[in-house]
């Protein structure tokens, strides 16, 4: 039997948590559990402005306090990878019919949430994009897909999963229900290791240079080596991608470049490059690092774009100690 | 005055920092006759004006001729080109004529520049220069840190070692300790392949010389582009000076501060001369057979940089 769907915690309202949060408050009671009280109160008074691809203000509850969530059937985690273990521990005994549902770049989200409770979880990959306008207000910009299947371990059942995707069908994004995942995740992980990883170090947005091969110094070279690498990587791990990362890539900048002449998107770790904040590396490059060298493969490439972002990542450290 | 100059005409082909420090040396010498060829007017006027004046690590005024009219320079017994890798052929199609029965020297950055030289030329110099300065205005150069230069014959089209020497003792004579090798390339090669492993490192990750070294990670990357180099190096059958590797940590404790040039560049959207560095290494790798995939991926990462320098 799949669980019933009647009230659902968005966990952290950034560009992806706000998207879901507003939409899915048309559908269902939605909550917002958000790190800053005076972010809950605005919310709570306001409501939360989507603009772009929809026009509408949704009327969510929100909180800073995880002891004043209601019991809810559904939990969305959508704060940036860094901050997962935090948020596990603001979750730890609660809501423990809840079905969890992580939706983080990269690799390795599931197993930091069942680090902190028993929850049947949810995995998910979305290509959908917004940009935070302000703590009430997101920008509905690239309304693409989010895919969700099971975490394989956790008793999720089939059933909600599809439920899941309904709902958030309902509430008018765009969700796909799959019986395996990992074969999408992959091919996401492996395109964002290229994409984010290129972007961070360059601070290009995704332009038609992570495309171009003409010389041999192009930049489409690199995106091509860490697509190739990330590729070996999964076939020795035994997974057979959804999509191929580099035409993926492809897709991506022809639709930057026809359907919004003026768009370029700005990818998530460049946003964190630009503000000086931890970017996600580790669960993205690093993570294919990690996999990589676990499984013996050579992954020259992803290793320098890993160990330079560390090193991107250091020099602001530097900056705050000077 | 100083003298060893035996009446030589010598013109500095781009008179930037680098070039500059040569041509206010050179004029110490009494009978050495300097002429600068640049393409920035205020520094050009400002050196006819007043002469070229070095302050910091130097403090010295030289008499130079300077032009930017290439066709102005009178026939020279020796070239020294200074410009940033990436201007060798245009200062070089523009002031041949003068060298028609002279030498030239390549002091620049990377590989690769001597080799457009000698499509104009018909003796030429290789050439590798430690000391560094910055233009404070024009007319001034602030010398930031002295050091030797090596010079050798260019070997596909060489300078006589005689001439090689003459210039090494005229420059020395100056004040800037010069050497003249039978083969020079160790000399640049060791600098190239220190060049080309920290100085993209500090543009894609802004850490300063000492802090890329600190980093395991970043330090670890290092030492990959310095074996690449080496590969390279020891293919065309060249013998190092020293290990870059070494060169790359003595650097972190006499040079813990700095910063790139190459990330200055990208700040100031300007174009870099990773093309003579990595850019140098990937080309004679490929021509050698040796691959090079770091040097190569540094190089694109860099190119994007310059791009994102440019975004409007």
């Amino acid at each position: 039997m799949p669980a019933e769907l009647r009230r659902v915690c968005v966990v952290g309202a950034g560009a992806i948590g706000g998207l879901l949060a507003a939409h899915l408050s048309r559908v269902c009671e939605a909550w917002v559990l958000t790190r800053r009280p005076q972010h809950a109160e605005q919310l709570n008074q306001e409501g939360l402005r989507v603009s772009g691809k929809h026009e509408f203000v949704g009327r969510v509850h929100a909180t800073a306090d995880p002891s004043e969530l209601p019991d809810f059937d559904l939990g969305i985690i959508a704060v940036k990878a860094n901050d997962l273990d935090n948020v596990g521990l603001r979750l730890t005994g609660l809501a423990p019919q809840a079905t969890m549902m992580t939706i983080q770049n990269g690799l390795g989200a599931e197993a930091v949430i069942a680090r902190h409770g028993d929850w049947p979880l949810i995995s998910s990959v979305t290509f959908m994009s917004g940009t935070r306008r302000s703590d009430v207000h997101v920008e509905y910009e690239l309304d693409t897909a989010t895919w969700l299947g099971p975490w394989a371990g956790t008793g999720t059942d089939q059933a909600t999963v599809d439920a899941v995707a309904a709902l958030i069908s309902e509430s008018e994004l765009n969700a796909e229900a799959m019986s395996d995942l990992v074969p999408a995740q992959w091919s996401k992980l492996i395109f964002n290791s290229a994409i984010n990883s290129v972007s961070a170090l360059t601070e290009l947005p995704h332009v038609a240079a992570f495309i171009d091969e003409d010389e041999a110094s192009s930049l489409g070279h690199v995106v091509r080596s860490l697509v190739h690498e990330g590729k070996a990587v999964a076939a020795a791990a035994g997974i057979e991608l959804y999509e191929d990362p580099w035409e993926m890539n492809m897709l991506a900048v022809r639709r930057g470049e026809t359907a919004h002449s003026d768009y370029a998107h700005l990818p998530s770790m460049l946003e964190d490059v630009l503000a000086h904040r931890p970017t996600e590396v580790d669960f993205i490059a690093g993570a294919l690092h990690r996999e990589a060298d676990r499984l013996g493969v050579p992954v020259p490439v992803t290793a320098a774009a890993h160990r330079l972002i560390k090193g991107k990542e250091a020099s602001w450290r530097a900056e705050v100690k000077a | 005055m100083a003298s060893g100059g035996q009446g030589m005409r010598v013109c500095i082909v781009g008179c930037g920092a680098v070039g500059s420090l040569f041509a206010a040396h050179l004029a110490q010498v009494d009978d050495v006759e300097v002429w600068a060829y640049d393409v920035v007017q205020p520094h050009v006027d400002a050196i006819n004006q007043s002469g070229l004046k070095l302050v910091g690590e130097a403090d010295i005024t030289g008499a130079v001729r300077a032009t930017s009219e290439a066709r102005e320079l009178p026939p020279c017994d020796f070239g020294i080109v200074a410009t940033k890798s990436m201007y060798t052929r245009a200062a070089i199609e523009a002031s041949s004529h003068a060298f028609a029965h002279g030498a030239v020297a390549s002091v620049q950055n990377g590989v690769g520049n001597e080799e457009v030289i000698a499509e104009h030329v018909d003796r030429v110099i290789r050439g590798t220069t430690f000391p560094a300065g910055h233009l404070t205005e024009p007319g001034v150069v602030h010398m930031d840190a002295r050091g030797d230069t090596w010079l050798g014959p260019f070997e596909p089209r060489p300078a006589s070692m005689d001439a090689v020497t003459e210039l090494a003792k005229a420059i020395t004579a100056g004040g800037m300790n010069t050497k003249a090798l039978a083969d020079a390339r160790g000399a640049q090669w060791t600098k190239l392949i220190f060049n080309a492993a920290t100085n993209p490192l500090g543009a894609l990750t802004r850490l300063t010389h000492g802090r890329l070294c600190e980093q395991p990670d970043t330090r670890r990357l290092i030492s990959q582009l310095v074996a690449e180099g080496k590969a390279v190096a020891e293919s065309l059958g060249i013998t190092l000076d020293s290990d870059p590797d070494e060169l790359v940590d003595h650097a972190a404790k006499v040079a813990y501060e700095h910063r790139a040039s190459m990330l200055q560049d990208v700040l100031a959207e300007r174009a870099t001369e990773i093309d003579a560095l990595n850019g140098g290494i990937v080309r004679f790798g490929a021509e050698q057979g040796v691959p090079t995939p770091m040097n190569e991926a540094i190089a694109a990462l860099i190119k994007g940089l310059e791009r994102c320098g440019r975004r409007p």
